[in-house]
């Protein structure tokens, strides 16, 4: 983690946070902070636990037990699956959205928001023609229309092509987003796009925290002379048995 | 092919809804025609007054005496009579709904049947009282009573015929009868004419009774071939009652009006529960919803922006539906704020019955499916009329009825239309109750879909 984001203030902290479907426990006792301006990335096997924890500090869904805390602003969100309207253009899902958030200026959200996605050509065609990457930009652009302190992401690469990967992270990573200050926290199942663009990593396994720190600092547990960050993380997982 | 089977299946096993409504629907429809047709048909429970006093329900015919009493039991047979003893009781049964109707037979009836056929003058009437304005209900207990009715005026004059055919063959034949207890022998028409003829010829020729005998034969030739041909007259004294209606209820829908306003309520309920089902599913579809109920609208105001959508959209066009058919049935435009009001609560309530299924089913097409095979049973439990099934199954229709918006909705419009009784109140106050509790169903089971 840069030394500067631990001195800064934690936007978004988990306490104890337990959930339970029926007999079965999706998180058991996460308890983390992030601080304001971190990438983090939530990484994990199939059904560690991410999108529930994600959905949590989303907001949409509530802990079983235990605590979050969000910024008083709005915290973004982005769900794996465009959560957008796909008989309406480009233009008029953001614009919906925008008169939803309720911001001042719904026109210059939605052409700022047109800009960032690079997809001012594409304002008026259905989202339903558009690539799944194109989609998934204005599924970020709709979290983003209120500028929130936090963004949250659920997957955000997981349908797209190198390129339109590229794009993205160029978009939300430490070169966009990620250097204006908006505190950003996403899962991937992609642990090499964790270690390219986050400041740390928490490690959920068996909806339990088992890491939490830089990417280095996960290689530095298991021996530091892995070939790569993804042998290091399935080296973590195999020690502690999961 | 066999694999592609196993696939199928599994798929199936997987959609429990699709499932239950694919091989429930069939059987819930089964039973409900099964029931139907193998349920005798409800007697109607009819308040019946006599005024014609004890032993005085018999007429005179001929030699004969007829106990029109005695047919009272045909009626009987088709309706579940309540003996009442007063016209004051019959009236208030059919107004507090124990009885469909009522059937008073005037004390007069007696000497008026039996002027009718003796003399070919009166006019027994029976009174019908009814006190429903549902015109399906109004038609089925009229014709019900109306059949009945006919039958015993037919076991009358086959009766009267019967007798009337008997004593024309003494008077023409001739025979013995009784009277006080002793036999008495008639001569008959034809016999007493052989005897007057075998006189004449006995007689001297130049007897001036010869031509006065010579008149009465042929008198009897004429009578005998006039009363030779009134057994087929008698036949037509084959309707002698009249019936006269009452009609508490006040004023009735024509069936005409009745049947244009179940079409367009019908209309009405498939275009909202279409629509509102679809368009609620849709936002799960488009994954939308969690985005949306995490803190930009609640999801109340997102299921009241569905109800309002399709009640919205689905009154405007019943209206113009309607305004379509007052061309070519009764329907009253001075009302038309009330049309208004009507179609604009019935579609509400559709709609808040439409999102509780968009809310259930996670698909539109398999909620389209839903509330497309929800609506006929449901339309179809609120037409049944009373009396139409038994008694039992009645009561389950008419419960299955009062839980869906359809029976309020068609009762509603109906006095919209037409102005007719009891009036509007209580139908949008139904509908009113009927919109809050489905929109509270709805608002549990969008929780499902966050």
């Amino acid at each position: 983690m840069p030394a500067t984001a631990a001195t800064r203030p934690a936007t978004l902290t988990a306490r104890s946070v337990t959930k339970r479907f029926g007999d079965r426990t999706a998180l058991n006792g996460v308890s983390f902070e992030i601080h304001s301006g971190e990438l983090v990335a939530i990484i994990g096997p199939n059904g560690a636990g991410k999108t529930t924890l994600l959905s949590i500090l989303a907001g949409i869904q509530a802990p079983s037990s235990g605590e979050v805390s969000t910024p008083a602003g709005k915290v973004g969100w982005v769900p794996q699956q465009p959560a957008i309207y796909s008989k309406l253009s480009v233009a008029e899902n953001l614009r919906l959205f925008a008169r939803l958030e309720k911001l001042p200026d719904p026109e210059a959200a939605v052409e700022k928001m047109l800009a960032l996605t690079e997809l001012g050509a594409r304002a008026g065609d259905e989202v339903g023609r558009l690539s799944g990457g194109n989609q998934q930009r204005v599924n970020v652009a709709v979290g983003l229309l209120c500028e929130p302190a936090a963004l949250l992401l659920d997957e955000p690469s997981a349908a797209l092509d190198p390129r339109q990967r590229e794009r993205l992270w160029s978009f939300i990573g430490p070169t966009g987003l990620g250097g204006r200050g908006t505190t950003v926290a996403y899962s991937t199942h992609d642990v090499l796009e964790a270690e390219r663009y986050a400041d740390r990593v928490l490690v959920l396994a068996d909806g339990e925290l088992v890491f939490a720190g830089t990417p280095a600092e996960l290689e530095h547990a298991v021996g530091g002379n892995m070939r790569d960050f993804e042998v290091a993380f399935v080296r973590f997982l195999d020690e502690r048995g999961h | 092919m066999r694999w592609l089977l196993v696939k199928d299946f599994q798929i199936l096993r997987r959609s429990p809804l699709l499932v239950a409504l694919l091989i429930g629907y069939p059987i819930v429809l089964a039973l409900m025609v099964g029931f139907a047709l193998s349920s005798p048909p409800g007697k109607p429970k009819v308040a019946f007054l006599t005024e014609v006093p004890r032993g005085q329900g018999r007429i005179h015919f001929g030699s004969q005496n007829i106990d029109i009493s005695s047919y009272a039991k045909d009626l009987f047979a088709s309706i579940s009579p309540i003996i009442v003893h007063s016209q004051a009781e019959a009236v208030a049964d059919v107004r507090s709904g124990r009885a469909l109707a009522a059937v008073i037979v005037p004390a007069d009836i007696p000497q008026e049947i039996q002027s009718l056929v003796t003399t070919g003058v009166g006019s027994p009437t029976v009174q019908v009282i009814l006190n429903t304005n549902d015109p399906v209900e109004r038609q089925f207990a009229d014709q019900a009573i109306q059949s009945r009715l006919n039958d015993v005026q037919q076991a009358v004059s086959k009766q009267v015929l019967r007798v009337a055919v008997a004593d024309l063959q003494q008077v023409l034949g001739g025979g013995t009868i009784q009277f006080l207890g002793e036999n008495f022998r008639l001569l008959g028409l034809r016999s007493s004419r052989a005897l007057v003829q075998r006189a004449i010829t006995e007689l001297p020729a130049s007897s001036p009774l010869r031509s006065s005998l010579g008149q009465v034969v042929g008198f009897a030739d004429l009578a005998i071939q006039g009363l030779g041909f009134a057994s087929p007259v008698l036949g037509s004294i084959g309707s002698p009652l009249t019936v006269e209606q009452t009609q508490l209820a006040g004023r009735t829908t024509p069936t005409a009006t009745y049947a244009a306003t179940i079409s367009v309520i019908f209309s009405l309920m498939l275009v909202t529960m279409l629509l509102a089902a679809g368009m609620l599913a849709l936002e799960r579809e488009e994954h939308a919803f969690a985005r949306l109920v995490r803190g930009l609208v609640s999801p109340g105001a997102l299921l009241a922006e569905k109800v309002v959508l399709a009640g919205g959209c689905a009154a405007a066009a019943a209206l113009v539906m309607a305004a379509g058919v007052s061309s070519f049935v009764s329907l009253e435009w001075s009302r038309f704020p009330l049309w208004v009001l009507a179609l604009l609560l019935a579609g509400i309530a559709f709609g808040a019955l439409g999102v509780a299924i968009g809310g259930l089913a996670r698909e539109v097409r398999a909620a389209s499916l839903l509330a497309f095979m929800l609506s006929l049973p449901v339309a179809f439990v609120a037409l049944v009329p009373t009396g139409a099934v038994s008694g039992t199954l009645k009561s389950v229709l008419d419960t299955v009825a009062f839980v869906f918006p359809f029976k309020p909705a068609l009762d509603a419009a109906n006095n919209a239309f037409s102005g007719t009784a009891p009036g509007i109140a209580w139908p949008l106050v139904h509908l009113a109750v009927l919109a809050a509790v489905f929109g509270a169903l709805a608002r549990a089971a969008v929780r499902r879909l966050a």
